[in-house]
């Protein structure tokens, strides 16, 4: 609440001076965004990764004051109206909410049910669900959705940015390690096709099983110091060892104490990311000095994927003129549309599923050591579409 | 540019004269001396510039700069190279001469391009972090304007007459017009992703602004600020999405135009009447800013990750040398001394 007047405030001060420039469009437009937003996990291995309560959504925050510095010259302001839902919470109750107060475009940081559930819901309000966050393949090939854009990677496309540097570093023998959740498979299938797609090979598998109890302790580094050499001995000859733990179970413990003298690589180590805080080519320092300016923190990957898709959101009603969801879809969708968003390259939609395509940076979260796609994976159309899955192999049936 | 401002009109001259005279291109080959100026290199992570003696072409000295130099300008008389330090926010003033840093001008938070107006009494000074364009009086020293824009302000142009300064926003995605006296932006033309570079031609009559991330050149009309036609590029063998056009400068006679296309390692020649792209030129890694030699003879290119300059001739479009110079270049400014 207290950040949406925030918003507000800012909007006002940087709406007044408007009046001194003639707007080039002739209507003047005003484009009211919903942020959906779900609590998220603050149990995490290092206390570096706390989530920050403005987590996410600070992204559209710093987008939305870029967009109403643009929109000044064109006679547009930007708004965003926050919804944190509660544990459990209804996203289409949150959508129902939304839309009485004028919104038409939302933005979704949720799990991939919740985001399946939003889609569903806004279907006949003709409104638009950017995803801003949920990684899951399924949701942009079997249950993808045309009222659906998806601004965060999938887990192929992260799984394949790093196989291409592995396989280019020619570290190829991946012992792969990962963890007893659901969503630490969905990471592990997506580890196990980029190996196969590249040249790699797995050559041992292991699952971490998580037993429960708490993530830290006093003295926790003894225990671990014992625990992971042993987890990961008797292995095969290996390159790499490679981590899918997308639940904070047991990846950040690896680095250093694997009982081969090996790197790690995946949830830990080196790993694939749309953003990180410590990104700073192709001018990302501009945006991170901004977003440091505004949030008092390092800009993370949700915080990026949020501004991006707010840019996108603006970019759109500035090319257009216009607000309506069907213009903004209709622009995005089509072939002018490409987003500037300090990696290295224009980003546009690929069209079969509205997955935005990316480059991926690898890092350990100190510097960024490279970004894919590596040179030498080729492509007829993009070379970004080496990382996911490729037009002829989609399961996607927009609708 | 003021030099090349100030360039064009002697050149319109020696031009004329010259196609009066004969038309006989060896033999105005033969005649001209060398052409021994001197260009600045900003060296963006040497923390340094690179002097090259254009005769030679070679680098005569490398001294050092603030942090994180990349817009640099001259003086009028050459005296003074004026230089973007980033990272320190603020400009420094290098005596040419003596090759010391004699003075710091204030800028604003984390000055990227800069240009003198033709009297050498204003410096305008796009600031990225601030989203402002700021006017410093070069006698006080002192800021007397400053002139909010879009996000990111980058490149920096003024109008040939010297009425207009032109400012583009890097994610606002819009050249900004400004009228010089009344420091009001009059008119802001939305063009292709990521504006670097605005540069009119020498008659005034066009402005062409470079799309990095767009991946094009818009060509405003400068009497009616709307896009009247956009250029494209098309390299065999490389993806769209590499071909990112920075630098722009035409030729002194405006019949051609160079693009500087970033990571495609090449540098466009453009017909700047029919728009037509006519060649490509191999050139070193991520090409960005480009110069010419006060005579026109030859452009110079900073080649940001092969940490070198080439060295093209305008007459032939060949490509003749890369001089090796500091980490990263980035500006590049060519003095008649």
């Amino acid at each position: 609440m207290i950040f949406k007047h925030g918003i507000l405030a800012t909007l006002l001060a940087i709406a007044l001076p408007a009046f001194a420039f003639p707007a080039s469009s002739a209507d003047n437009i005003d484009v009211k965004v919903g942020f959906i937003r779900a609590p998220h996990v603050r149990e995490t291995l290092s206390i570096l990764d706390i989530p920050a309560a403005d987590d996410g959504i600070a992204g559209a925050g710093l987008a939305v004051e870029d967009n109403n510095t643009t929109g000044r010259f064109l006679g547009q302001t930007f708004a965003i109206e926050d919804v944190l839902l509660p544990p459990g919470g209804d996203p289409a109750a949150a959508l129902t909410g939304l839309i009485q107060h004028g919104v038409s475009l939302v933005l979704a940081d949720l799990p991939a049910a919740e985001l399946l559930a939003l889609s569903g819901a806004a279907k006949d309000k003709g409104v638009l669900i950017f995803n801003t966050s949920a990684p899951e393949d399924s949701l942009r090939e079997e249950n993808c959705r045309a009222n659906v854009f998806h601004i965060a990677p999938s887990y192929s496309m992260l799984a394949d940015g790093l196989a291409q540097y592995l396989v280019w570093k020619q570290w190829k023998r991946w012992f792969l390690i990962k963890g007893s959740h659901p969503e630490d498979e969905l990471y592990a299938g997506a580890l196990r096709h980029a190996a196969k797609k590249f040249g790699a090979k797995i050559v041992e598998e292991l699952t971490y099983e998580d037993t429960g109890g708490g993530r830290r302790s006093d003295s926790g580094s003894v225990q671990t110091q014992r625990l992971i050499p042993v987890a990961t001995q008797n292995a095969p000859a290996y390159d790499v060892l490679v981590a899918a733990d997308e639940s904070e179970v047991f990846a950040s413990y690896l680095p250093f104490r694997t009982w081969d003298p090996r790197p790690v690589a995946g949830s830990a180590g080196l790993r694939p990311m749309s953003w990180d805080g410590s990104h700073e080519q192709w001018g990302a320092i501009q945006l991170q000095n901004r977003f440091m300016k505004l949030a008092s923190r390092r800009m993370n990957a949700r915080d990026n994927n949020a501004w991006v898709a707010m840019r996108m959101i603006g970019e759109a009603a500035s090319r257009t003129g216009s607000n309506d969801p069907k213009v903004i879809s209709g622009y995005l969708t089509g072939p002018d549309f490409a987003i500037a968003a300090f990696k290295g390259q224009k980003q546009t939609l690929r069209h079969w599923n509205q997955q935005l395509r990316q480059p991926i940076l690898l890092g350990d979260g100190r510097m960024i050591v490279s970004v894919s796609p590596q040179e030498g994976f080729l492509h007829q159309t993009s070379e970004l579409d080496t990382l996911g899955f490729d037009e002829p192999e989609t399961k996607c049936q927009l609708q | 540019m003021p030099i090349a401002i100030n360039c064009r009109e002697i050149s319109r001259a020696i031009s004329l004269a010259g196609s009066i005279l004969a038309l006989n291109a060896l033999a105005f080959a033969m005649v001209s001396p060398a052409g021994a100026f001197t260009a600045y290199v900003s060296n963006e992570k040497g923390n340094s510039i690179s002097i090259i003696d254009t005769g030679k072409m070679e680098v005569i000295k490398t001294v050092p700069a603030g942090h994180r130099p990349r817009g640099i300008a001259l003086s009028q008389d050459g005296g003074e190279l004026f230089i973007c330090a980033g990272d320190d926010d603020l400009i420094q003033i290098l005596d040419t001469k003596t090759l010391s840093i004699t003075g710091t001008l204030p800028s604003g938070a984390d000055p990227e391009l800069l240009i003198l107006s033709p009297d050498g009494k204003r410096l305008y000074i796009s600031n990225e972090n601030d989203n402002l364009v700021t006017a410093i009086d070069v006698a006080t020293r002192k800021i007397v304007a400053e002139i909010p824009v879009g996000v990111e302000p980058e490149g920096m142009e003024l109008s040939p007459d010297g009425k207009v300064l032109v400012n583009t926003s890097e994610t606002t995605n819009m050249a900004h017009l400004i009228d010089i006296q009344s420091r009001k932006i009059f008119a802001n033309v939305l063009v292709d992703a990521r504006p670097r570079a605005a540069q009119y031609t020498p008659d005034g009559s066009e402005l062409w602004v470079s799309s990095e991330v767009g991946g094009t050149v818009s060509v405003i009309d400068a009497a009616d600020p709307k896009i009247k036609q956009k250029i494209t590029f098309e390299v065999p063998g490389l993806s769209k999405e590499a071909i990112q056009p920075v630098g722009i400068r035409f030729t002194q006679d405006g019949k051609k135009a160079f693009v500087a296309l970033g990571p495609a390692n090449r540098v466009a020649v453009i017909d700047a009447a029919t728009k037509k792209v006519e060649k490509y030129l191999l050139v070193g890694q991520r090409v960005w800013q480009l110069a010419l030699t006060p005579d026109g003879k030859y452009l110079y290119t900073t080649n940001g990750v092969s940490n070198d300059v080439s060295v093209i001739d305008v007459a032939s479009l060949k490509v003749l040398k890369s001089i090796p110079v500091g980490s990263f270049p980035w500006g590049v400014a060519i003095a008649r001394q």
